[in-house]
């Protein structure tokens, strides 16, 4: 217990050691950041065909919903774990990890924006000629935005929380200083990074708030109304 | 030799089901720590959930509580709890003490947040009657809205049980033991087989544990026709109390 003992006198946090360490710092909020990005994107690639599919084929979305449904059970550092032995300590294991976690949240909030749009909407679209594409794409999907948009959320707060566990395999974002504090027994290094990813979780989710009411302003113009 | 094989070699060698580090002996401990903190976690939420539902007051403390668990990042608790059980409590396994702080408090929110909304949205005329027939307030808590928010609270433990099944993996971080021990000493060591084998045994329990609960969420929902959230909507006319 010698590393332990020695964190009987310190403070809390150590404020200096945070001022010393601010380049270190930034560079692990980018990479945080760029983890996070390259997850939800990657999985929006993936979701939206999926979701498509299944909106479309009703008889899909049972085995879609159970194989992802499995996905997001399986515990986040079992999978990375897992990775490990075939992709080794790699950025394509974390965002292997992190993708696959995203997608039940993605798949199930873009079916249910779907099938939420008014039937009047799509029978005047379909009445005024519109093929199946432009229905989708003019009608359907611009309607689904703020359920799409808010599953988009519950996945980035989700992945961003998750980034830090990567820490383990080598990558992690701001989980390296859990990381180190965790094996070094230094707390300000834990908090520091427990509290920079909440405050960086909070932060996002408000923008993509933001971001839906300026991709919608007619949702807002109607409950002005 | 490919690594699912020597994942099966680890999990059916005989040597690895002996002793303090067999599969048996962290099977148990990964369990056993799991029952206790959600246990715990139940005792402390429960009451306070009803209570909060019952009087349909301080629903914000209740969804706000509820809501902060989400973006905690669960290895960020069990690394701010570590050092501070380090310096505070000086008391039996430290590694244990600070896994189980971290389950508490990971499971605590959607307990308490499901047991409030499953006990406010009971429908108000139905509290009327039983007040009609001469019920007393703890005996409407009781007899009304406890079974008739049970789907709702099932369905927090559920959740609240799987978060616990998969963070309980990161307590071998701070050396308690577990399943996560084969993760971490694989890593640590190595070991693809180890690693492996861990990665496939803590899945297949978190597994586990979410068919056995949507189980007993499918038993104790009464009536059920489809799933239990559908038939709660059904239990509740909205209108009774403007939301």
């Amino acid at each position: 217990m010698t590393v332990a003992q020695g964190s009987f006198q310190q403070p809390l946090i150590l404020w200096s050691w945070i001022g010393d360490n601010r380049a270190e710092i930034l560079h692990r909020v980018i990479e945080h950041v760029e983890l996070t990005a390259i997850a939800v994107f990657l999985g929006l690639l993936i979701s939206f065909p999926l979701a498509i599919y299944a909106y479309r084929h009703r008889r899909a979305y049972g085995p879609i919903a159970v194989i992802t449904g499995i996905l997001y059970t399986i515990p986040s550092l079992a999978l990375f774990a897992f990775l490990v032995a075939y992709t080794g300590l790699t950025v394509t294991t974390a965002e292997i990890g992190l993708v696959s976690y995203t997608l039940l949240i993605l798949i199930r909030n873009i079916v249910a924006g779907l099938d939420a749009v008014p039937a009047e909407a799509r029978e005047s679209a379909t009445g005024m000629g519109y093929s199946r594409r432009q229905l989708l794409w003019r009608i359907e999907i611009p309607l689904a935005l703020p359920v799409i948009i808010a599953g988009i959320r519950i996945a980035t707060v989700t992945t961003i929380g998750l980034v830090t566990v990567t820490a383990i395999i080598g990558k992690g974002g701001l989980g390296h200083f859990i990381l180190e504090g965790l094996l070094q027994a230094f707390p300000t290094a834990a908090i520091l990074g427990a509290v920079l990813s909440i405050v960086l979780a909070v932060v996002v989710d408000a923008l993509l708030l933001f971001s839906e009411r300026a991709l919608t302003p007619w949702a807002r113009a109607r409950s002005r109304a | 030799m490919g690594v699912l094989a020597k994942a099966f070699d680890f999990m059916t060698s005989a040597a690895n089901y002996h002793g303090q580090g067999g599969i048996p002996t962290r099977l148990w401990e990964h369990v056993q720590m799991s029952l206790l903190s959600l246990g715990i976690a139940t005792i402390i939420a429960l009451p306070v959930g009803l209570l909060v539902g019952h009087r349909r007051r301080g629903g914000f403390f209740a969804i706000t509580v509820g809501n902060l668990g989400r973006a905690l990042p669960s290895f960020g608790i069990l690394a701010i709890v570590f050092p501070l059980t380090l310096r505070y409590l000086h008391v039996g396994s430290l590694g244990f003490v600070a896994t189980l702080i971290t389950l508490i408090l990971l499971a605590i929110p959607p307990i308490m947040l499901n047991t409030f909304v499953g006990t406010r949205e009971v429908d108000r005329d139905t509290i009327e009657a039983a007040r009609g027939m001469g019920l007393s307030g703890t005996q409407i808590l009781m007899r009304v809205e406890l079974p008739l928010a049970a789907p709702l609270i099932v369905a927090g433990l559920r959740t609240a049980a799987t978060a616990v099944v998969a963070t309980a993996t990161l307590g071998a971080l701070v050396s308690w033991g577990g399943l996560g021990r084969f993760i971490v000493d694989g890593l640590a060591q190595g070991d693809k087989g180890q690693l492996v084998a861990g990665a496939v045994l803590v899945a297949s329990l978190a597994v586990v544990t979410e068919a056995m609960f949507a189980l007993l969420q499918r038993a104790i929902s009464p009536r059920t026709t489809g799933s239990p959230r559908r038939h709660i909507r059904k239990l509740i006319r909205r209108p009774g109390w403007g939301m």
